[in-house]
Order: structure tokens, then sequence, then C-alpha cells
């Protein structure tokens, strides 16, 4: 059985407006699929919607199992079976809170940690997310850290209690072109290590070709082409994943040109 | 949503309205002189007297309406010193380069941190107890509060890009002043000024209650509870009534103020075409996770909430260490 | 070869009791060709950006303007022949303003009579219609802000346009017609870019020139086809390395 199996998913606003409908789409363990979509196309409330996390007004039907739980009609405390990583770290965060006290908060209430393991287990998790100077790290506010520090903190706090799906939404939008790389490289890294499920979300194609295996294409709330990615990028079906290819192409082939010359 | 705001407007407007015409009532018409005691002590509400008299025989409805144009003159008079003082203090401070702010910040805290009472006090020392007096220590009082407020929203404000814009296009700084930042602080300093208000008539009541503010016989409705705080037991529309009233006018005047602001501002009026909200659609990564690149070089206020919705909640942004480090920069 | 529009000239800023932000930076745009400054959040673009529209002045060398330094008394034509789009078109649009009177600003403010037709063929030049005039800036999409913002850029007829990130917060097909439209506004309007970017799909789109800014100082300018083509500086290297590509 999959660990997230999403069918029929349709969220709707007080309106009764559809702004998800009909989606369905499955991961399994350790595997990494895509959502990808651009502004509106509703990936992100496609994510809350399986973390039932959906903010108050909307309302989600049909069906999301993740690791059995039921997350639309029992919405079970996450943490164990799936984290997140948002796109702007610096929201994320809590400004109030140290980075090391951020990461705690999950080690000590959900594998009870206390005292020196806790220490260890904080260190470990920076470590992990290739922070250096972790004591450094662990001892500042968010607004003292750089942009893919803050990234990297909150990936930690995500992962720190091996959860078995990782949803990544934008998680590199926000950042410059070699910090989104490391980021990138980062995820793939410790999402092979402990075989951990990823559900990657994004709207840029070349960033999702680099960490996704199967995706979905969103466009106005419903999904339109689905498949592996090479394939879908290489022989897009549905026009408006043609649209997109082809987006990326013309910036890819700008500098292609530019290499030649 | 909209439609829970204009009900709002229009409770706000009918409390406001109630006590008003009771205030506008008392210039044409009054049932008793102010000074009559015909009607013995400490009656019970009926029969002639609506609400009974006071433990001096006075009427009680009377005294009532000429407090309503204490509480209205206070009202009115403290926003009008406080916020006149407050936002213009506020706009210099916020305009103001790095130390010379950090000062101003510093003296609007003590100003904050001094008792009102403290303040009335002083004032009345030197010029005797009035309700003049009470007004302006209250102004003063308020001005700190609204001068604090104003200071940061001109600072979340100037960090926006339309500022920079207007700059570029070749606005002078007052018609930046007028056109982009007065309106964009407007609607969470007006609600402010509501809130203020309320908490003026509360104040003028706290004074007179105290004996610093509107001397007798002019019955003030703190006046009025004090006087009617003996004898509560026996009599208990003699705190009551002043006391209903100052709920009601209070009330009022907070709900029209969050109505009055959502009417002024264009991205909470009724929207056009598609039902779709484009606000926050229109951006990638859209259910509120923040913007791709605000970390990066734009001048922007990565974390900022627009202006306006910032809302009453304003103030509480003074505890995010990261606001004055994100303004200080660029 | 004919004169720059504009110049840095051995340009530097440090903020007050800070670092450098800048430090010996020399750039020039020259009519038609577009010159794109690539670089990382912290790397002085947006100082150095600031330099260039006049609101701030270097702390060492000079900023020159048509061959000679930018003084305030010139400053009214200097913002006429130089304007500006932003990167965020959330926070570049007065939410309390009509699109009209948003687009209508540099007309005001720089003496040139706020014709209403002016603003209505500004809106017709980024694609958008008349009526676009009478609305608010929250009625409409990233991309259609970004046209709007690029419309009160251009209503003045200026000959430089320096665009910060200008398509960097939009999604990927936005993002094509925003480059497109400013290509054919370049195209028609005999108007010259200097595109502040960190994307180098779209600086190679764009931008005949290229100038690589790290740390304050450029390490590496010339034609594009040269710094990325044959990148000799090692963090230009490190950032073509890292453009996200798709599978071929």
């Amino acid at each position: 059985m999959s660990l997230l199996s999403v069918d029929g998913l349709a969220v709707r606003d007080r309106a009764g407006t559809a702004l998800v409908e009909n989606v369905s789409f499955e991961v399994a363990a350790g595997d990494r699929a895509g959502l990808i979509g651009e502004s509106g196309s509703g990936k992100s409330l496609t994510a809350l919607a399986v973390l039932g996390l959906l903010p108050p007004g909307l309302t989600a039907t049909g069906s999301v199992r993740l690791d059995g739980a039921d997350m639309i009609r029992a919405p079970r405390g996450h943490g164990t079976a799936a984290t997140v990583v948002f796109q702007e770290p610096l929201t994320a965060l809590d400004p109030l809170m140290t980075a090391g006290r951020q990461i705690a908060g999950p080690l000590r209430r959900l594998r009870g940690l206390r005292g020196a393991a806790l220490r260890e287990a904080v260190r470990s998790a920076l470590g992990e997310v290739r922070l250096t100077d972790t004591d450094r790290i662990a001892r500042s506010y968010p607004h003292q850290l750089s942009g893919g520090q803050r990234q990297r903190v909150a990936i930690a706090m995500a992962v720190a209690c091996r959860p078995r799906l990782l949803i990544a939404d934008e998680p590199t939008t926000a950042l410059d072109v070699t910090v989104q790389a490391e980021i990138l490289d980062l995820l793939d890294r410790i999402v092979t290590t402990h075989g951990t499920a990823l559900l990657f979300i994004t709207h840029d194609l070349p960033v999702a070709a680099r960490v996704i295996r199967h995706t979905h294409v969103l466009r106005h709330g419903r999904v339109v082409e689905s498949g592996p990615i090479t394939s879908l990028i290489a022989a897009p079906e549905h026009p408006y994943t043609r649209t997109l290819v082809d987006s990326a192409r013309r910036f890819d082939a700008a500098l292609e040109r530019t290499g030649r010359a | 949503m909209s439609r829970r705001r204009s009900l709002h407007l229009a409770l706000g407007l009918l409390l406001v309205g109630v006590i008003a015409a009771g205030v506008l009532l008392s210039y044409v018409w009054l049932p008793f002189a102010p000074d009559d005691t015909s009607g013995g002590r400490l009656a019970p509400p009926g029969g002639d007297h609506l609400l009974g008299t006071d433990k001096l025989g006075r009427d009680l409805f009377t005294q009532l309406l000429i407090g309503g144009r204490i509480a209205i003159g206070t009202a009115l008079g403290a926003v009008a010193v406080g916020g006149l003082i407050g936002v213009t203090a506020g706009l210099l401070a916020g305009f103001a380069t790095r130390w010379l702010d950090d000062a101003a910040a510093v003296v609007l805290d003590i100003l904050i941190a001094f008792p009102t009472l403290l303040l009335a006090m002083l004032i009345v020392a030197g010029t005797g107890a009035s309700l003049g007096t009470a007004i302006l220590a209250i102004g003063i009082a308020m001005a700190a509060v609204v001068a604090r407020l104003t200071r940061v929203l001109v600072k979340q404000v100037l960090a926006r890009d339309y500022i920079t814009a207007a700059r570029v296009a070749g606005i002078s700084w007052p018609r930046i002043v007028l056109s982009h930042v007065l309106p964009n602080i407007a609607p969470t300093v007006l609600v402010n000024l509501a809130l203020q208000a309320g908490l003026a008539v509360l104040a003028e009541a706290s004074l007179s209650y105290l004996g610093l503010g509107t001397p007798p016989p002019n019955a003030s409705w703190g006046r009025m509870l004090y006087e009617a705080q003996a004898t509560v037991l026996a009599a208990p529309a003699g705190a009551l009534a002043p006391g209903i009233a100052l709920v009601v006018l209070v009330v009022g005047v907070n709900l029209t103020a969050d109505g009055l602001r959502d009417l002024t501002d264009p991205t909470r009026r009724g929207r056009r075409g598609s039902g779709g909200r484009p606000d926050s659609a229109g951006r990638p990564g859209s259910a509120g996770a923040g913007r791709p690149g605000s970390a990066g070089a734009g001048a922007g206020l990565p974390g900022a909430a627009d202006p306006a919705q910032v809302g009453p909640a304003g103030p509480a942004r003074l505890a995010d260490p990261t606001l004055d480090t994100t303004l200080g920069k660029s | 070869m004919t004169e720059p529009i504009l110049a840095a000239v051995d340009a530097g800023y440090a903020y007050r009791g800070g670092a450098a932000a800048l430090s010996g930076v020399s750039l020039a745009v020259s009519p038609g060709r577009n010159v794109a400054l690539v670089g990382e959040s912290g790397a002085g673009k947006t100082t150095l950006l600031r330099l260039f529209l006049g609101l701030a002045r270097p702390t060492s060398g000079a900023i020159h303007f048509d061959g000679a330094p930018l003084h305030r008394q010139r400053m009214r034509q200097y913002r006429r022949a130089v304007q500006a789009v932003f990167q965020d078109p959330y926070s570049s649009l007065d939410p309390r303003h009509r699109i009209g009177r948003i687009v209508a600003e540099p007309l005001r403010g720089l003496g040139l009579g706020a014709d209403p037709a002016r603003v209505t063929a500004a809106l017709d030049a980024v694609g958008l219609p008349a009526d676009t005039a009478g609305r608010y800036p929250h009625e409409f999409s990233g991309g259609q802000r970004q046209r709007i913002a690029i419309a009160r850029a251009v209503v003045g007829n200026p000959r430089l346009l320096l665009a910060d990130e200008p398509v960097s917060a939009l999604d990927l097909t936005t993002r094509v017609r925003i480059v497109d439209l400013l290509a054919s506004l370049c195209a028609e309007r005999d108007l010259t870019i200097l595109l502040v970017s960190h994307d180098l799909g779209v600086v190679a789109e764009l931008c005949a020139e290229t100038a690589v800014l790290e740390r304050g100082r450029l390490v590496e300018q010339g034609p594009t086809s040269e710094v990325l083509g044959a990148p000799s500086h090692p963090y230009t290297r490190r950032l073509l390395a890292s453009v996200p590509r798709l599978p071929a």
C-alpha cells in the first residue's frame, strides 16, 4: 500500500468554489513525487490538505490516507508520518526562538529526548543539513542567519524525527541560485539516506527535474498530466505541460546560445 | 466577511447615535434642571424620574444626558489633541535618521510608561481641576501611544517599493507623505484612535472619580459612578446607568471604527471580475508562504504584513526582533 | 562608440559605520546595449542600483549621466531619462491608488503633464486594456502587476530602464511573457535596460553585456557571450553551474 494516497481530493472555499478538484495521486514509501503548477494551480492547497492543515474556511472532500490515517475526517497530530518545509524560512521559523530550541521542540515531543541526549540530537540534526559551526547556529535567532542557513534549519527541524514523508513546498524559490543548488543536493541526499518519501511542490520545472521521479502537473486545481518527469519533459502531451516545458527551454536555449558563441 | 463588517458599522453607528441623540437632546430639553433636588433623595426609577434620583435628590436621567456631553467632548477633544500631536511626532520619528529615531523611541516609551493619572495630577497642580485639564492630560498620554504606532507604520510603508517608485518618479517628500504614507497608515491609526477615544472616556471617568476631572456640579459619568458608590446596593440605578452608557459609547465607537476602516480599503470592498482572489493566487506558492526573493536583493520588508492588512495588531509587531533590523537595512 | 547614458566611475559605497558595500565599481550602460548585473543577495546589487537611481550618493567615485556627474540640479532631467521597475509587484504598487493614478505618477512628478491618453498608451504598450486604469492593484495577478509597473516606468518615454529582478517573483510562463515584453519595448522605444538578476537564463535572453558582482566588487564584465560562454572567474563558473536545467 502507498504511504500517501490521495483520491478524488477537492478543496472548496466558503462560497463552494472548487479551488482543487478531483486530484488523485499516490506516493509510495521512499518515492519522490512532484506537484508542478503555477500560481493558483492549487498545489499548495493540496499539500496543506494532505497534512490536514487547511486554513479555516476551506474544506476538503475526497480521500487522503497518509500512513494509514484518514487526513480529512480525522487529521492525526502530524510530525511522525509527514513533515513540511515551506518556501520562506523567515516566516516558517519562530522569530523569538533560537534555531536550536526550534529543532529541539519536535525531538523532545516526539522522541522524548532530554538533557544531553537532546543537545546531541540537535547537534547531529544541524550536522546532517551540513551546517558547520553548529553551536553558534543553535544559539542564533532566525534573523541572524542567512536565507540558506534558515532553510537548512527548517529542513533539520522537518527531518529530525525521521518522518516517512517530507513535503517540500517551493523550498528554494526564495533563495539565490547557488544556494538553491546546495539545498536541492541536500534534500536529495537526505531522502536517499533515510529512505524518506518526498513530495516536492514547485512551479519551476528545471528545479523539479533535479529531484523528482514521478510528477503531476496541476492547473486550475486539476491534474492535467501525470508521468515520469523525464518523459513528461521529453514528450509533453497536454498543451499546458508543453507551455511549461517550452518556457523552461527558452531560457535554457538562451544560455546554450551564449555558451556556444 | 464584508457583510459582517458592514454589520459592525451599522451597529456601531446605532450605539454612538443613541448617545449622540441624547447629547443633542440635552441642549434643547432636559427633564429637570441639573440642580433641581425636588424629587427627594434616592427615588427609585419610574414615575417622574425615569432613572430615579441620586443621594442629593437630583434627577439621574438629567445627569446622564449632561454626562454624555462631557463624555463625547472628552473623546473628541482627547482624540484631537492626541491624534494631532501623536501622528505628527510619529511621522517625524518615522522619517528620522537612525540615532534620532532611537532617541524618539525611548522618549515615547517613557511617556507611555508615565501614568496618565500622574500626568493629570501634575497638570491639575498647575492649572486646577477642570474638564480642559483632563482632556489635555488624556490627550498627551494618548499622543505617546499614537506616535509609537505611527512611527512603526510609517517605517513599514517607507520600506515598500512604491515609495521608491514615487521618489524615482520625481515626487517630493511632502507629496509622498500626503499621497502614499498617510493614506496607507490612516486605517490602522484611525482604528487605534477610536480605541483610544473609548479609553479616553473611561480615563475621564476615572479622573473625575478621583476628583481630578470635571468639578461638581457638572455630572460626568465617572463622577456619577463615584457618587453612586456609597449607595450602590440601595439604589443600583445610580451606578448602572452611567456604567451602561459608558459601555454603549465605547463599544459603539470601536465598532464604527472597524467598519470605517474596511470601507476605505479598496482590497476589502467588493471585488470585480472573477470570483477568485488574485491577491492570494498571484504568486508562486500561493498559500501565504511568503514570496520568492523577499530575502534577496529587493528593498522590500521580508515578513512584514501588507500595511493595508496590518490592522489593530500593528503595535504587536514591536515584539518582533527582526523588524528593526530589517527596517534598518538597505 | 556612443556615449554611455549612465556610468558608475570607480564608485564605492559604505554604510555609516559599516563595511564597504561597494568598492571601485566602474560600469557603463550605452544606448542599445542592455547590461545585466549579476550577483547574489548581499553582493551589493541593490546598493549599486540605489546609486544609479539617485537615491543614495556614492561615498567614493561618482555616477555619471550623459557624460557628466549626476547633480541635484540635473535630477529632473535625469529621472525623465532613467526609470525603474522593481522586483516585488506586490510591494511596488500603492494598494490605495487606482492603476491610472499609479501609472501617471511619473508624468506628474516630472512635470510632463498628466495626459490620460499617455496613460492609456502606456497600458496598451504593456498589453493591458484601457479600463485597467480605473481598477486597483489587488485585482491583478503578479504578472499583470508587473506589467502595470512597467507601464509606469515607460509612460514618460525614458531612455534607460533600471530593472531590479523584474521577473524573479513570477511563474516561469509569466516570466517568459514579461521578458518578451521588455525585449519588444527595447526594440520599439529606443529603450535600454540595466537588468539586475540572478537568473542567468533571463540575462542571456535579454542582455548583450554582463557584469558579475561579488561582495561589492565587479569580478568580471564584458559581452554576455564571453562572460557566460567562457567564464574566467570561479564565482561566475559556480553561478553558471548552479543554474537548474532541463534534462536534454
